[in-house]
């Protein structure tokens, strides 16, 4: 399904396919086993210019459409989805300071994140703040000219090895973004291990304690810290996560095709068993609908469309709960080869749990979404 | 100010307050009923539909307040000298 891609998008498609199938898929299990990404491979990632892709050309990056980008999360995500993430937390970062950044964070923080010189992360989530991203306790009074920042940031992936944290706090404003580095004293990162998903995503506490930046370390405006930074931010991270869950669908579907075509049970190859073809038909279907949605959601993104931060959201939902189907049905299909370590598909089990959490979970998405329902589909007398 | 803009502004604001008529002064902010989306929504639609680009510094909730609010930083917007 590439006819509506344009002759740079499918050769832009088909090296981040040789990419992930060359230096990621073989080693993913591995790395989920380990729980750690190789620094090798961050390199890497930077080195070929991947991690800066979407940033302005201006600052070093690759300039790339959203497109192109979704295209990368989507071969990513099929190959492995804590490296998918490392893309995701970092360029959700540098989303927020190319949209919102002073032109001093700008020039000091895009040309470091599109060289992956410096990884970033996104410290929002806390012990008691989730999805009620508004509800975060960490303090961020000021000091003279600077912020200082008291708190305690739960779950940010690639938290243990980020050289910059975006950083959502509460002023007497209201949710305020600030830009902290990892090198700032008061702030030490502790590992999170035993995920149920994206084991190699280095996924870690954050620890603030008395920690200062300096004032122009703010991004945007005091009390527009959801609204605006978070918002933008989480926008771009639904894209990515969206595609990284096509990758998934992907990688499900070809899984469970090479071993229903190998495993012989009753005297047939179980390809031919009615109700493992009705699971592979669903996982085929699925994987379809949700690459299409995806991709409209990339087209209204490159067009600056009001209505893509709907298409964003309906495609992530669709394609994280459509993975979550696939992955339960792959590992279904493998039978007890499935549940042990010896096949990708419980890998693909755990990571599409966690898609159906992050980046909005599939309830948040539900609510959501009929927001929009009914502002497009409001009767014609109300207009 | 421009009474095309105006109308633009308050014919997509319209989607928001389905039920009621939204003058050009009401202040959007104080009817309480629109949703978390509202603010990228809102700062999506003003950059798509009059080709300009919401910097930080336009961060200003009194742009934003009400139609006839909108209308006049569109048009300050517009009229302003295009920086590099």
């Amino acid at each position: 399904m590439t006819g509506a891609l344009t002759a740079e998008q499918t050769q832009a498609q088909k090296e981040f396919r040789a990419f992930a199938d060359h230096h990621i898929a073989p080693h993913a299990d591995t790395w989920h086993r380990e729980q750690r990404t190789p620094p090798e491979i961050v390199r890497l990632l930077a080195d070929e210019g991947l991690l800066g892709l979407p940033i302005a050309r201006q600052y070093g990056g690759g300039g790339c459409d959203a497109v192109t980008l979704g295209l990368l999360a989507g071969e990513l995500g099929r190959a492995c989805s804590s490296v998918r993430s490392l893309l995701t937390v970092h360029t959700m970062v540098a989303h927020a300071i190319e949209r919102w950044g002073s032109r001093a964070q700008k020039e000091t923080w895009l040309p470091r994140l599109a060289r992956g010189e410096t990884i970033a992360a996104f410290a929002v989530s806390e012990p008691d703040a989730g999805s009620d991203a508004s509800g975060v306790t960490t303090r961020i009074t000021r000091d003279g000219d600077d912020w200082r920042i008291d708190g305690h940031k739960r779950w940010t992936t690639y938290g243990r090895t980020a050289g910059l944290f975006l950083v959502l706090g509460r002023t007497a404003q209201g949710p305020t973004a600030l830009l902290v580095e990892r090198d700032t004293p008061g702030l030490r990162t502790e590992p999170i291990d035993d995920l149920i998903g994206i084991r190699a995503s280095m996924t870690a506490d954050v620890h603030l304690e008395d920690c200062r930046v300096p004032g122009g370390n703010l991004l945007a405006r005091p009390g527009l810290g959801v609204s605006h930074v978070v918002g933008a931010a989480l926008d771009l991270g639904r894209y990515t996560v969206g595609w990284g869950c096509v990758g998934i669908l992907d990688a499900c579907l070809e899984a469970a095709v090479d071993y229903a075509g190998r495993r012989r049970q009753f005297g047939s190859l179980i390809k031919e068993h009615q109700l493992v073809r009705r699971m592979i038909s669903d996982m085929y279907t699925d994987a379809r609908a949700a690459r299409l949605l995806c991709l409209e959601a990339g087209r209204l993104r490159d067009a600056r469309d009001p209505g893509a931060l709907a298409a964003t959201s309906t495609a992530k939902y669709f394609a994280a709960t459509a993975a979550g189907r696939a992955a339960a049905n792959a590992v279904q299909i493998h039978g007890a080869n499935g549940c042990g370590p010896d096949y990708p598909v419980q890998r693909y089990l755990g990571d599409s749990r966690v898609m159906e959490i992050i980046e909005g979970s599939a309830q948040l998405h539900q609510v959501g979404l009929a927001e929009y329902a009914f502002q497009d589909h409001a009767p014609r007398s109300h207009r | 100010m421009s009474t095309d803009n105006r109308a633009r502004i308050a014919n997509y604001l319209s989607r928001f307050f389905p039920v009621h008529e939204l003058k050009d002064d009401d202040d959007i902010f104080e009817h309480g009923f629109v949703s978390s989306m509202f603010a990228m929504q809102l700062v999506s639609f003003v950059e798509h539909e009059f080709g300009i680009t919401i910097e930080n510094e336009d961060l200003e909730l009194e742009n934003f307040r009400s139609i006839s609010a909108l209308d006049a930083f569109v048009t300050r917007k517009l009229s302003a000298p295009v920086h590099s």
